[in-house]
């Protein structure tokens, strides 16, 4: 391998874990804060991508499809914490996986309603169109590298967020002992609806953007889900970090396992996070159980 | 004078097991109670309650004559009562100005009440660790936190469990002289110790809890008067 493909499968490797982050973020913090597990995460991921689609194809704008797409997230997100994830909050996993995996169905009939079954694609931005040249047989297309950029930026926001605001350090401080943060008479009531809204507002826009690369149909959620668990738990559950971390290294391992060790494929993400889990039972990032 | 916290008959369970058995506490204001008692008698459930922290608690928890038996952890947080739990509850991946800015809280009166300020003057260790995250520190800069952290709140009531459990002899007299100083600035607080004789150097009221019961209570000197109690409840 020269060093041109070497760094086109790099970018790749990237644009995905970052792609990947974008959703396991909202994941862990979902799971780290409210305490709740959000099997339908994914489907929010496939309905952002079938939004953009849908509002592409009405308006002719991929902008408007890409904020239009996050915005109803948004409302829905904000919508679904009210009517059905509150009621999980203090409940055991089982009740949790039993509501959401309903949500999963419910939100693919939803789909097949509004969108039918088909598989679509969505140009991207006029003037992000084309690649750029590297070598006389390889070019790497430009939406790609935007791609990058684009979730790099938002990861960035997130952590500034998280970092540098008084709700950031509620969500971090939650994350960790959510009865001290009560009893210091913060209520997470709004939190916790904002944190659900924002989880699913970034699946959602993971899906548009990537949208453009990887078309849309109806089981694109299913594999980021699971994909998404394994950065969770990669990352320890609750770390927005951790999410990062795991989220790279996934991408890394499913790009460069399919270049040198195809027949493993398959397994080699799992593989991976078998043995990060023999090293670090918690997590990359995770905490003790104390 | 109506007492700052009062409770009836105050019963708590965890799932099926009854913990406290018909407490009847009334804590006045700026009064300093301790609270003690052998291992798995219920001190800390009773603590867990008063904050709202144990889901079942019932019979009569009063707040300034308000009955509050209802209240969420939140709800009594800003009513005025703060919680100093066992383990400390220090948030490990906050650093030190963090797990206190994330806590503050005016006065309910408006006056000039506690801040970063006066947390830092309290504890000169805290402002020597002021950008160290929560779990790079010790025991008792922990402890000293965690009071820092109830006191930003700017509470009536501190409810402090296990004061100095775990620490080194010198660092626990530093806890104590807190304990002390938070008293003169007029603040209730029910601690919970093994220390009796520490306790009983600034305490107002000495509870004894047994079973889930609060089987004595007296000033220390009247506790001091009746050496065969002590033996009694507390001795092993």
């Amino acid at each position: 391998m020269d060093l041109v493909t070497f760094g086109v499968q790099l970018l790749n490797a990237v644009q995905y874990g970052l792609v990947l982050f974008l959703v396991a973020s909202g994941l862990t913090l979902v799971f780290g804060i409210l305490g709740v597990i959000n099997l339908a995460h994914g489907a929010f991921y496939m309905l952002g991508a079938y939004t953009a689609f849908w509002l592409a194809a009405a308006t002719g704008s991929f902008w408007i499809a890409l904020v239009g797409g996050v915005a109803i997230a948004f409302v829905v997100g904000m919508l679904m914490e009210d009517v059905f994830v509150r009621r999980l909050y203090g409940r055991d996993h089982l009740a949790q996986v039993l509501l959401s995996f309903a949500l999963i169905l419910i939100l693919d009939e939803v789909r097949l309603h509004l969108f039918g079954k088909d598989v679509h694609s969505v140009a991207p931005p006029d003037f992000l169109q084309g690649s750029i040249q590297l070598t006389d047989t390889l070019s790497y297309p430009v939406y790609r590298l935007a791609v990058c950029l684009f979730c790099l930026l938002v990861a960035l926001a997130i952590f500034a967020v998280l970092r540098w605001t008084k709700i950031g350090m509620v969500v971090r401080a939650g994350a960790e002992n959510r009865e001290m943060v009560r009893a210091l008479g913060i209520s997470f009531d709004r939190v916790s609806r904002y944190v659900f809204a924002v989880g699913i507002a970034l699946a959602a826009l993971a899906g548009i953007v990537v949208a453009p690369i990887s078309t849309v149909y109806p089981g694109m959620g299913d594999g980021m889900l699971i994909l998404s668990f394994v950065v969770v738990v990669l990352g320890g559950i609750g770390s927005v970090a951790g999410a990062a971390i795991g989220a790279l290294a996934v991408g890394l391992t499913d790009t460069f396992g399919k270049v040198f060790f195809p027949a493993f494929s398959s397994v080699s993400v799992y593989l991976v996070m078998a043995l990060i889990l023999l090293w670090r039972p918690n997590g990359i990032l995770g905490r003790r159980e104390v | 004078m109506t007492a700052l916290l009062a409770t009836e008959r105050l019963e708590a369970f965890y799932g099926a097991s009854q913990i406290l058995h018909g407490i009847d506490l009334a804590i006045a204001p700026g009064e300093t109670v301790a609270l003690v008692g052998r291992n798995g008698m219920g001190k800390t459930t009773l603590l867990r309650s008063l904050m709202g922290l144990v889901p079942t608690r019932r019979g009569r928890v009063a707040w300034r004559g308000r009955d509050i038996v209802a209240a969420k952890p939140e709800d009594m947080a800003r009513a005025g009562i703060a919680f100093v739990p066992e383990g400390r509850g220090i948030f490990g991946s906050l650093d030190v100005v963090e797990n206190l800015v994330m806590a503050a809280r005016p006065r309910r009166d408006g006056r000039p009440g506690w801040n970063l300020e006066r947390v830092f003057a309290l504890f000169p260790r805290l402002r020597e660790r002021r950008r160290n995250g929560g779990h790079q520190l010790s025991g008792g800069e922990q402890q000293m936190l965690t009071i820092g952290r109830a006191l930003m709140t700017n509470p009536d009531l501190v409810l402090v469990d296990e004061a100095t459990e775990g620490l080194a002899p010198m660092v626990a007299q530093a806890i104590w002289r807190t304990l002390a100083a938070i008293r003169q600035d007029g603040i209730a607080t029910l601690v919970v110790d093994k220390d009796v004789a520490s306790l009983s150097g600034f305490a107002d009221r000495i509870l004894i809890m047994v079973k889930g019961e609060i089987v004595w209570s007296g000033t220390p000197a009247a506790l001091r008067a009746e050496p065969a109690i002590l033996d009694r409840h507390l001795g092993v």
